[in-house]
């Protein structure tokens, strides 16, 4: 007997008492329509490898890594400069991170597109919902096990957000943080949410999600013109696959093959040329020179956050999150039947293109964050030296004001400063010398009032520097009145 | 209906004693009660170790020491830590919380939590402008800790304080949200 032939016996014993083979040919030999059989079709199995480079990284780094408030940030600049490819592997994981949340939401916009949430998929539309919410879950919890300052203070971003709930709003925060205050206990329960809670969720609900897609089958190619009809539709789509079904495997497997062996291959490079993502910073609360800033997954929030209307922030920031979670949970049951096709469903297109537009508008706008002050600018900010030549003494004094006063962290002159207000830039042209003063010394809306702290002196000098803030050929605003006063 | 099928399995199957199938009926009864009392012997202790947090409802609050008032000079606002005083051996530097403490003349003072008031990051003092501002997006508070400008929605937090044998005490311990400010 050569050696393969006893491999071979060896491999039937073993079938023969666990029916692998069956199972192999009931889940990956089903039978799928041959119009499936596409290059759309290929992100839900992206996204469940970047879902097992997780687990395998996730559980290589728990190896290493310290879950404890006091030692957590230590373990992992050791794993990104001592333990041996514990950077590569830290890489891995936040790269594997950032490709699942990118695939999953091509995923999600492709099921919307195709109709594939349609009757009879509801179940597995709404099992998706549960999983993107595991996995922003997961994006969330795993931002603050990277123990640094960025997760401190996020830490408590969040729990100012819960902390608007009326009533129940410092029960929610206390279970949040585990106490009082964010400390110890925080990070262990973040840990055991992010390591056991979340991925048994996501692992039952997968299950589910594969069962589904063996039990209803996998969306066929929709074709424009071939609404869903209930009372027909199960019995057209088994026709179809026994008139030209293809077993999923060997047949219509390829694609997702070369598109995981591309992803597999994406992560490895990003993570080899980018390195890991931090930590930056020690969590030492007493370091407040920080500006917190979420990763992208949560970047639109934040931008959101600061832009909304300060009158409507509670009610949005605690209404909008479970009306948007609604209104994907009851997609299935809002359009049940009907045209899949996305060249009839001109509104589905445009709502799928008009939220990856504003996300992405969100998301941009983020990461340059006009509405913080810059609050170094007054100490690193440079005026250029033509907003200086040739100015009177008092002017100049008023240059130094408006460094010195911190007048620059807010508002940008010559392209120096911060974006929080308006730029000063031909100011002179908008406003009187008196509406300068006024609006140094009242402040309005955005602006606080310089009244107290600043000297008529200083007042003066910043008002006169803010006078020669026009271009050569645009004359500076004056009061009509004054004028005619002064020629009477 | 399990046991009512098993019932029939049994009555169907020849030479089984017909003794048997009350004891069977009364078997499977007895195993749900047994198993549902085990379960809330579990059950009840599980719950309650997850949500021990509601059971301490506090007060969290302590008095802590923020050091000799000589060190605050007057009319100046400067940047203190005070100890958690629920720490855990654990916490790390968790532990040190920051805090604006403004002495104004004599032993008046206004001790104000880090968090701004918006979204709890932590704001800076300015002293040059008297200013307190917010990195995140921008709000900005007075040097009495009143709202200056930008989206929070009420002035900075204030601790509560005393003075004993020349010594600040703050009374700390908790992190001040807009539905449970400090004082």
């Amino acid at each position: 007997m050569s050696m393969i032939e006893r491999l071979r016996n060896v491999a039937l014993w073993i079938d023969e008492r666990l029916y692998i083979s069956r199972i192999f040919a009931a889940t990956a030999g089903h039978h799928v329509p041959r119009s499936s059989s596409s290059w759309f079709y290929v992100f839900g199995s992206g996204t469940l490898l970047c879902f097992m480079v997780q687990i395998v990284t996730g559980i290589c780094l728990a190896l290493v890594y310290q879950p404890t408030a006091g030692q957590a940030y230590t373990s992992l600049e050791y794993l990104n400069y001592q333990q041996h490819l514990g950077w590569f592997l830290r890489a891995m994981h936040n790269w594997g991170s950032n490709f699942m949340v990118a695939i999953m939401l091509l995923h999600l916009a492709q099921v919307f597109l195709f109709g594939a949430f349609k009757y009879p998929r509801e179940l597995t539309w709404i099992s998706g919902v549960v999983l993107l919410l595991c996995t922003l879950g997961m994006a969330f919890t795993g931002q603050v096990l990277r123990f640094d300052q960025d997760a401190y203070w996020g830490l408590g971003i969040g729990a100012a957000m819960a902390g608007r709930v009326p009533i129940f709003g410092p029960a929610i925060v206390h279970m949040m943080l585990g106490g009082p205050i964010i400390a110890g206990a925080t990070l262990s329960r973040f840990f055991t949410l992010h390591v056991f809670v979340i991925p048994g969720t996501i692992i039952a609900i997968v299950s589910m999600h594969l069962r589904l897609v063996l039990t209803k089958g996998i969306n066929e190619y929709p074709v424009p013109g071939k609404p869903v009809v209930k009372e027909t539709y199960i019995e057209d789509y088994e026709a179809e696959i026994k008139k030209a079904g293809v077993p999923f495997f060997p047949k219509a497997i390829s694609k997702d093959l070369v598109f995981s062996g591309l992803v597999l291959m994406g992560i490895v490079f990003c993570a080899a040329y980018f390195g890991p993502a931090g930590p930056h910073g020690v969590p030492d609360p007493g370091q407040i020179n920080t500006a917190p800033k979420p990763d992208f997954f949560f970047l639109w929030l934040y931008a959101v956050l600061s832009l909304m209307p300060d009158y409507l922030e509670t009610v949005l920031i605690l209404t909008v999150p479970f009306i948007a979670i609604i209104i994907l949970f009851a997609v299935p049951f809002i359009s049940n039947t009907g045209e899949k096709s996305a060249r009839r469903r001109p509104i589905a297109v445009l709502s799928v293109l008009g939220i990856f537009a504003v996300l992405a508008s969100f998301n941009y706008l983020g990461r340059f964050a006009p509405w913080s002050p810059k609050m170094d600018a007054w100490t690193s900010a440079t005026l250029p030296a033509n907003y200086l030549e040739g100015r009177a003494p008092l002017e100049r004094q008023g240059a130094v004001v408006f460094h010195s006063k911190q007048c620059i962290n807010c508002h940008s002159v010559g392209g120096a400063g911060g974006l929080r207000g308006p730029t000063l830039e031909g100011v002179a042209t908008r406003l009187t010398s008196d509406q300068l003063v006024r609006q140094v010394i009242q402040g309005s809306g955005n602006m606080p009032a310089y009244g107290k702290n600043l000297s008529p002196a200083e007042v003066a000098a910043v008002v006169s520097f803010m006078q020669t803030l026009h271009k050569p050929s645009e004359a500076p605003a004056r009061d009509a009145t004054q004028s005619a006063l002064a020629q009477k | 209906m399990a046991v009512r099928e098993l019932d029939t399995q049994v009555k169907t199957t020849p030479g089984v004693l017909h003794e048997e199938l009350p004891r069977r009926a009364f078997l499977l009864k007895l195993g749900f009660l047994l198993n549902g009392i085990a379960g809330v012997f579990v059950g009840v202790p599980v719950l309650g170790y997850l949500f021990s947090s509601f059971r301490t409802t506090g007060p969290f609050k302590s008095w802590v020491p923020l050091g000799p008032i000589t060190s605050f000079p007057e009319n100046k606002t400067s940047l203190a830590k005070y100890q958690n005083p629920n720490t855990r051996p654990w916490d790390g530097q968790t532990t040190d919380i920051p805090c604006w403490v403004r002495r104004m003349e004599g032993e008046k003072f206004q001790i104000f939590a880090i968090n701004c008031t918006h979204l709890g990051c932590p704001v800076r003092w300015f002293e040059q402008s008297h200013l307190f501002m917010c990195p995140c997006h921008g709000g900005a508070f007075y040097e009495d800790g009143s709202h200056a400008s930008g989206p929070p929605p009420r002035g900075l937090y204030e601790y509560k304080y005393k003075i004993e044998n020349g010594q600040l005490w703050v009374e700390g311990g908790q992190l001040p949200t807009l539905s449970q400010p400090l004082s």
